[in-house]
């Protein structure tokens, strides 16, 4: 399965590399040595898939994944509809836990703690408390603006009001929402557009500060407009978190993403850095969908 | 517009296939009468309970004054010194309904979040039946069960407490509406999106969390309206409290006294032997009337606060 990967400018025996197992970038020191023969001059890896498979009941819909997400980058997942992207996305804060039948084989390791994220002795909440997610559709809170972006803290226990104001006004700054919103924090947060509506999901993600943020095709539901203030929003937020965003749109893989990974039929095709991805990809596969022969 | 206004110079043209056809349109208009008629039947049962109760105690109100009726603090219809006051039958009413609204509306609702939000399905499908049974015991039953058990049970508990009243019968009648209350508002929790309860477990909030900070509000206006349709219910509920509560008319809004509600009320009279056309027959019409005023009244405030508290999502 790990053999359906192809790394840009590596040969078989030093694959195994290109796709860092916990083991070789917790453990070795040398590990971004090794990966940089592959990719050159990566960052570090915030979190990554080991042999990942996943099954909804008897349908095994993702193949023995082996994925790194590089720190502080944009890493997008793209394929046909059906190949798996949201579904090992959906897996990285265990929401498939929430639904009987799914099961985990593998393992997704947050680093630089070197957790195994699927480990059934590791809550979903702390997993979650650490990885934020925003939807496909924006889902606000039927609460007031403020209580929307306050609710992470909230659920974890803070109440001093200066807090909660100042992670607030923080968060809102960090999703360019504060602007907008500033003088009517308290109106229900369906009143706001909605591309604002997904700009306060962000938000809401932002004020309990996660390590990494997961996008399941944010910007599908919102006109051109509210997608470019989105993808301009993830742009600035690479500085500050890790970002894996599924995608169905090329062009915008293209445009925020750093990294990409090409995925069809739950299995890896390829993954590497965005430009060449998208401009010499390795695979026939990758080439076809890209181009648009396939897809 | 010129293109326009030269076409309308020919003749429109209509191809025989696409012309209206006479069989078809007189099935349609059968079909159209007979589901006006079918919804007619509703409007007109409406209508002619509405005139019977109106004209009946318009006789009643010719001989007792609405203000006397509104402000008497006795009921004695049936006694030579004849009171017609409501407001101890009203007290009754709004203490039982009280008492079972108390019962229901926690429990109906701690039932409704356990079935949709906790519940795994095998276990939501082998509970649900059990309610909707609960919801399919006749009245007189529940009222003596109120009588034998729940009674007795609660004069151990409270010494001194008389064989029949309001509380008992509250409690009960409580138990009796808990799956109206407790179905419908957990139908308007389930239909609250599993996308957004997906936003609040993936902000790391557990079940209970999700439960009480996001779907609560989100189906809070259904959760309201059955609320509202629960004190309906309790309001015109007669069995339970005709038999448990004791019948005589007591000004009173201590539960632990015994009291006639308003249709307990209509029951005696109309199960006794009074002639049609007295002042004491027609009574009951007066008092029905109050009781259709008080369900009207909540259905308009149900409607109102269904609008205030719909979410939009």
């Amino acid at each position: 399965m790990v053999g359906n990967i192809a790394m840009r400018s590596i040969d078989r025996p030093d694959r195994q590399a290109a796709t860092p197992t916990a083991a070789s970038v917790a453990g070795a020191p040398n590990a971004h040595a090794r990966d940089a023969r592959s990719l050159p001059d990566t960052p570090p890896v915030k979190a990554a898939a080991e042999n990942f498979s996943f099954y909804y009941g008897q349908f095994q819909a993702l193949k023995s994944i082996t994925l790194p997400v590089y720190e502080k980058h944009v890493t997008a997942l793209i394929g046909p509809s059906g190949c798996g992207k949201s579904t090992l996305l959906r897996a990285c804060n265990r929401m498939h836990d929430l639904y009987p039948g799914n099961r985990y084989e593998g393992a997704i390791r947050l680093l630089p703690d070197n957790t195994n994220l699927l480990d059934p002795a590791v809550d979903p909440i702390e997993v979650r408390m650490r990885i934020g997610m925003v939807f496909q559709k924006p889902n606000p809170f039927p609460k007031s603006i403020y209580e929307n972006v306050a609710y992470g803290l909230r659920i974890r226990g803070e109440k001093s009001r200066s807090v909660l104001d100042g992670r607030v006004e923080e968060a809102l700054k960090g999703a360019a929402l504060w602007a907008e919103v500033a003088h009517r924090l308290n109106e229900p947060a369906f009143a706001l557009s909605g591309g604002q509506q997904q700009r306060l999901c962000i938000a809401r993600c932002l004020a309990t500060d996660p390590e990494v943020l997961l996008f399941d095709e944010p910007t599908s539901a919102l006109d051109p407009i509210a997608t470019a203030s989105i993808e301009e929003l993830i742009d600035q937020l690479r500085q500050k978190v890790t970002i894996l965003i599924v995608t169905h749109n090329m062009q915008q893989a293209a445009r925020v993403s750093d990294f990409t990974a090409y995925m069809y039929l739950g299995e890896l095709i390829e993954f590497g850095r965005t430009r060449q991805l998208f401009v010499n990809p390795v695979r026939r596969e990758t080439e076809d969908y890209i181009t648009g022969r396939f897809g | 517009m010129e293109s326009l206004e030269s076409a309308s110079f020919e003749p429109l043209r209509v191809s025989d296939r696409l012309a209206r056809k006479a069989l078809r349109n007189t099935k349609e208009r059968v079909i159209e009468a007979l589901l006006f008629a079918a919804a007619g039947v509703s409007v007109l049962t409406t209508v002619g309970i509405v005139w019977v109760l109106v004209s009946e105690s318009y006789h009643f109100f010719t001989v007792v004054p609405i203000w006397s009726f509104l402000t008497d603090t006795m009921w004695t219809p049936l006694f030579a010194d004849a009171h017609y006051g409501i407001l101890p039958l009203l007290a009754g009413t709004l203490t039982t309904s009280l008492v079972a609204v108390v019962v229901a509306i926690p429990l109906g609702t701690t039932i409704a979040i356990y079935l949709s939000e906790f519940a795994r399905p095998a276990v939501r499908e082998a509970v649900k039946p059990f309610l909707e049974l609960l919801g399919g015991i006749p009245s007189i039953v529940y009222g003596y069960f109120a009588l034998i058990v729940v009674i007795p049970l609660l004069q151990l508990l409270i010494p001194g407490l008389p064989g029949f009243n309001m509380l008992g019968a509250g409690i009960v009648m409580g138990i009796a509406i808990i799956p109206y209350v407790s179905s419908l508002a957990e139908d308007a929790m389930r239909a609250v999106p599993m996308s957004m309860r997906e936003g609040s477990y993936a902000m790391g909030g557990t079940k209970f969390q999700t439960a009480v900070r996001v779907v609560i509000p989100a189906a809070l206006s259904g959760i309201l309206s059955a609320y509202i349709l629960g004190v309906s219910r309790a309001v015109g509920e007669t069995m339970i409290v005709a038999v448990a509560a004791g019948m005589q008319p007591n000004f009173t809004m201590n539960p632990m006294e015994p009291a006639q509600t308003i249709s307990a009320y209509i029951v005696q009279v109309a199960l006794g032997d009074l002639p049609h056309g007295s002042i004491g027959y027609q009574s009951i019409f007066a008092a029905g009337l109050s009781l259709m005023l008080m369900t009207l009244l909540l259905n308009v405030a149900g409607h109102f606060v269904r609008r205030r508290y719909r979410e939009a999502y």
